[in-house]
């Protein structure tokens, strides 16, 4: 008896955060940026994705956060097929999810501290509950005086540090960072690679898309590298440095 | 931590700005297509009054032209006529008019002519009638003939179907322009909603990306485009009380004009137009917002 293919992605993905069968995308009737990817994710996993320029890191993380639709292949996102998901269902994933956005996406009109609770807001949580925990973690990434600040008055690297603060607020089941240490400098850099690595510790899936070979490289994590649009994996790394 | 921020005294700022430059525009726009509705709505209902009046005036009146017969002065014959109908039910008064009252009555027509006495003008009997149950043409007929009286019953029923029908025609011009002006409103509204949504696409993107449903952020510019018309619809509302106020005043103690009795109560309904004006809106950026956020995602 042969088995159903779907059923047996299905039951594979139901222990797995993401899990890319055969995946191909193009932009438009563009050629394909990605093309036969195949990869899982556990939870609690740490990944760096790291690739030439164009090689399809944003592209990648796109599809992972729900931004863009393949245009062949299976996407299981905690263990539901994306492509059979109801409009309706996608808000209840993304709050699963905490995204670095490569160009931060910061509401200019809100406040520090409005842009860093407004993932908690969204999930109708009241702000006397998490005013606190938002405060916490602005001090922690070096914003506790900068938190009545509105966006474009933030030098890059506040600005980059808000954004990481935002993504993680909310402690997402998994957290998508498009470099996420490019404006900031070594030291900070360290300070965030730190605090994704704690979120890991907590149980959070981390996937980083980033040029920083040293940063990759002193991690000691484990590497998905994309080149012309294919992607192969590199296993641990040596020791950890940071 | 900041001196500036206290963090036990925060609340959650409004996901979109309070104020866009684009709101200037868009107030004065709706603003003028609600002073122009509250307009059209102290106009209708004052036409309605006008129509109501004269139509009132005519049901209760009829005019009966005495033809007199041979051996009998028209005097004679009016004042028959007149003591026949008094017995009408449904007559409250009958009362034939002196012969100076009827030259009075078609001198305007032939001018200031001399000798308007020679001519054979036919003698008038006026019948007021029971304002709650008024006789009708026939009635009055069937008693002059029964009386041997000749003649003609005018009960103004000609009129009254005209002064009905311009009424009726009044209201429907009247609810037709109003609907044209919340159409004109409604699509000011979703063209400024489609502006609002490319101007913060930004803000619809993150949003959606952390997790926000359509119909949250349809909510968020539904009830900002609400808010802005409701404002616009108050300031729209009172520019046109402020006119009718100053017609009323104008025109004096009958109103504007004699077609448009403008009175002081019809002012009150502007007080409707910033709550019609703002659930407009509301509906035309929701259905335009979740349009385009649905286009988006």
């Amino acid at each position: 008896m042969s088995r159903n293919p779907n059923a047996a992605a299905a039951s594979r993905s139901a222990d797995e955060v993401v899990r890319f069968d055969d995946v191909s995308m193009r932009y438009g009737r563009g050629p394909e940026v990605l093309s036969d990817l195949n990869f899982a994710l556990p939870p609690g996993s740490f990944h760096f994705v790291t690739g030439p320029s164009g090689a399809g890191k944003s592209s990648l993380l796109k599809l992972i956060y729900l931004a863009a639709r393949p245009s062949k292949g299976l996407i299981h996102l905690f263990g539901e097929d994306v492509a059979h998901l109801p409009p309706s269902a996608r808000p209840r994933l993304r709050r699963r999810i905490g995204v670095v956005f490569q160009d931060l996406l910061l509401l200019e009109h809100l406040s520090a501290f409005d842009n860093a609770a407004l993932p908690l807001r969204i999930a109708g949580r009241k702000p006397a509950e998490y005013r606190a925990d938002v405060a916490e973690l602005l001090s922690w990434v070096g914003l506790g005086g900068r938190m009545h600040a509105m966006p474009p008055t933030l030098a890059g690297g506040e600005r980059q540090r808000l954004a990481i603060a935002r993504a993680v607020v909310a402690r997402p089941d998994i957290l998508l960072a498009d470099e996420p240490t490019g404006n900031v400098d070594h030291e900070m850099a360290v300070r965030i690679f730190r605090l994704f690595v704690e979120l890991n510790r907590l149980g959070t899936t981390v996937v980083i898309a980033t040029h920083d070979q040293d940063l990759i490289a002193r991690s000691g994590k484990p590497v998905l590298l994309l080149e012309h649009g294919r992607i192969s994996t590199r296993p641990l790394q040596g020791p950890v440095l940071l | 931590m900041s001196d500036l921020f206290d963090v036990g005294r925060w609340k959650p700022a409004p996901f979109l700005p309070e104020r866009e430059s684009r709101d200037g525009a868009l107030i004065f726009v709706v603003a003028v297509l609600c002073f122009l509705a509250c307009l059209t709505a102290m106009g209708v209902i004052a036409a309605n009054r006008a129509a109501s009046g004269w139509t009132g005036q005519l049901t209760g009146e009829a005019t009966v032209i005495i033809r007199p017969r041979g051996g009998e002065t028209p005097d004679a014959a009016a004042a028959r006529a007149a003591e026949a109908l008094s017995g009408v039910p449904g007559v409250a008064e009958a009362r034939a008019l002196e012969p100076a009252k009827a030259y009075d009555l078609i001198r305007p027509w032939l001018g200031d002519v001399s000798d308007l006495e020679d001519l054979p003008v036919p003698r008038l009997v006026a019948v007021t009638l029971d304002p709650r149950h008024p006789a009708d043409g026939k009635r009055l007929a069937a008693a002059l003939r029964a009386d041997g009286v000749d003649a003609t019953v005018d009960d103004h029923s000609i009129w009254i179907k005209d002064i009905r029908r311009a009424g009726g025609l009044v209201r429907w011009l009247g609810g037709g322009v109003f609907l044209i002006i919340a159409a004109a409103a409604g699509a000011v509204v979703a063209f400024a909603t489609r502006a609002g949504l490319a101007a913060r696409e930004d803000v619809v993107e993150v949003l959606h990306m952390a997790g926000a449903e359509d119909g949250f952020i349809a909510r968020l510019f539904q009830l900002r485009f609400a808010r802005v018309a409701g404002v616009a619809g108050a300031a729209g509302a009172v520019a046109a009380a402020i006119v009718a106020g100053g017609l009323r005043i104008a025109g004096g103690g009958g109103g504007l004009t004699p077609a448009l009795p403008l009175a002081w109560g019809d002012i009150l309904a502007v007080i409707p137009c910033p709550l019609i004006a703002a659930l407009v809106a509301a509906a035309a950026a929701r259905f335009t917002a979740m349009k385009l956020i649905r286009a988006m995602a």
